[in-house]
């Protein structure tokens, strides 16, 4: 087997991968009665017809609803997850996706009926599946924090 | 208290009396970092059970509300594989139940059975009455026999399964999660569904899927006629993958083959939103 290259890559090659990443064409999700680019709703406010753009908001969902989970991209994090729970896949995280809101990537928690946004620190991956399992995991993470709004909810309206 | 203001943005909608009314004081900043937090995979209020902790009881002179609170005590006590005895088709048994937790009933549940569920895995032996796992949340139900109509009503996720064959109204208001059916399923399947899946490996009744916004139905059997707005498409490998997967996990076997079986979904011709005036839709909303 041939030894990996130490040090940094030359400047060329690294310009060259770049190139060629940009031209390489973009992973296409379905949101309704399209298909767009998967960086679209992180560009551009999602207002492409014309009614959309007279009534100033986008129409239907930014991520394929439909999008079963390649579980080849499992994380070690859900991974442990569903050991916990006793469950062999996914289940209810099947139906989490990776959504946009206000031109940022967001994941909806329907324990809040709202939208949690993804911090800038987070690397976002280049494509849905990878995306989809990334939401996954933040969503288990957040659900299960302490600091989650249920939890004061919990507290001030539960019943048993 | 929340006011309610008029945005003063010159957008045209304005112009064509559709306005944006933001509820101001009712949004919550939570503050949340994923590095501080632990792996937690429990909810902060999840009762603490341990999966090898088994524990037997006969329900066969208890009410129902008694054999609920009986459960709720023994998961209270770490016990996390619960066996419910002679449940005797009462109805509304092993609901709300809102955490990791094995629960078996030997025996047949009435209606509204392990309904407002979220995490814990249910077996049942025998048959249920209407409404079963009516808004479940995650989790696992499996039921060994048949089951009646509104199987899965307002589902919202995880594995719905049930051997035999079930009623009407199967999935009606799906909003998510996976319902699998061994045999047949009867008239308005998947009616009003949102989103989800719903996997019937025999027959289907009259008007499957009508109304649906979206989701996705699999039949392996005949379709006796689709509902309004919903369409046949095509499967694909991820489709194929997917069902091969979820009927091994729980023994169920496709008898037409799965690369056979017929996948319906929303024509979206109900999508007509965008077809409204802005004073229509006043009204509509």
């Amino acid at each position: 087997m041939a030894a990996k290259p130490k040090g940094r890559a030359p400047a060329k090659s690294k310009a060259k991968a770049k190139a060629a990443a940009k031209a390489r064409p973009k992973e296409k999700i379905a949101t309704g009665k399209t298909a767009v680019d998967i960086d679209h709703f992180l560009k551009t406010k999602g207002l492409d017809t014309e009614r959309e753009k007279v009534i100033g908001q986008h129409i239907g969902y930014r991520y394929d609803v439909n999008l079963l989970p390649d579980y080849s991209k499992l994380t070690p994090f859900l991974r442990a997850y569903m050991e916990t729970m006793g469950w062999e896949d996914l289940n209810w995280l099947e139906d989490v996706h990776m959504g946009y809101e206000d031109g940022k990537p967001a994941i909806f928690d329907r324990n809040i009926n709202g939208w949690v946004t993804v911090s800038k620190g987070i690397k976002l991956p280049g494509n849905q599946q990878d995306r989809d399992m990334l939401a996954r995991e933040l969503l288990v993470k957040f659900q299960m924090s302490a600091r989650h709004p249920l939890v004061q909810l919990k507290q001030v309206y539960k019943k048993f | 208290m929340a006011q309610l203001t008029r945005s003063k943005s010159e957008h045209p909608s304005y112009a064509l009396g559709w306005h944006t009314i933001p509820l101001k004081g009712r949004s919550q900043q939570a503050f949340f970092t994923v590095e501080d937090e632990g792996e937690n995979f429990v909810y902060p209020y999840a009762i603490d059970v341990d999966f090898n902790k088994r524990i037997e009881f006969d329900a066969a002179n208890l009410e129902a509300p008694a054999i609920n609170l009986k459960i709720r005590e023994l998961m209270e006590q770490g016990y996390g594989w619960i066996v419910v005895k002679n449940p005797l088709a009462k109805h509304s048994l092993g609901v709300g139940i809102l955490n990791r937790l094995k629960l078996d009933f030997e025996g047949s549940l009435g209606y509204f059975g392990v309904g407002v569920i979220d995490g814990p895995n249910i077996r049942i032996k025998g048959r249920v009455g209407w409404s079963c796992a009516e808004n479940m949340m995650s989790g696992t139900v499996v039921i060994e026999k048949n089951a009646g109509s509104c199987f899965g009503a307002a589902i919202r996720g995880g594995d719905l399964v049930c051997k035999g064959d079930v009623g009407a109204r199967t999935g009606i208001d799906q909003k998510g999660g996976s319902i699998i059916v061994g045999g047949r399923t009867g008239a308005f399947s998947g009616f009003m569904m949102q989103r989800g899946r719903m996997v019937v490996c025999g027959d289907a009744g009259k008007n499957l899927g009508d109304s649906m916004y979206d989701g996705t139905i699999y039949v392996g059997g005949s379709i006796q006629s689709l509902g309004v707005d919903a369409i046949e498409a095509e499967l694909t490998q991820l489709d194929i993958d997917w069902l091969t997967r979820k009927l091994a996990l729980f023994d169920i076997e496709a008898k037409c083959g799965i690369r056979n079986m017929k996948k319906v979904v929303a024509g979206k011709q109900l999508w007509s939103y965008d077809n409204l005036e802005p004073a229509e839709k006043k009204l509509v909303l």
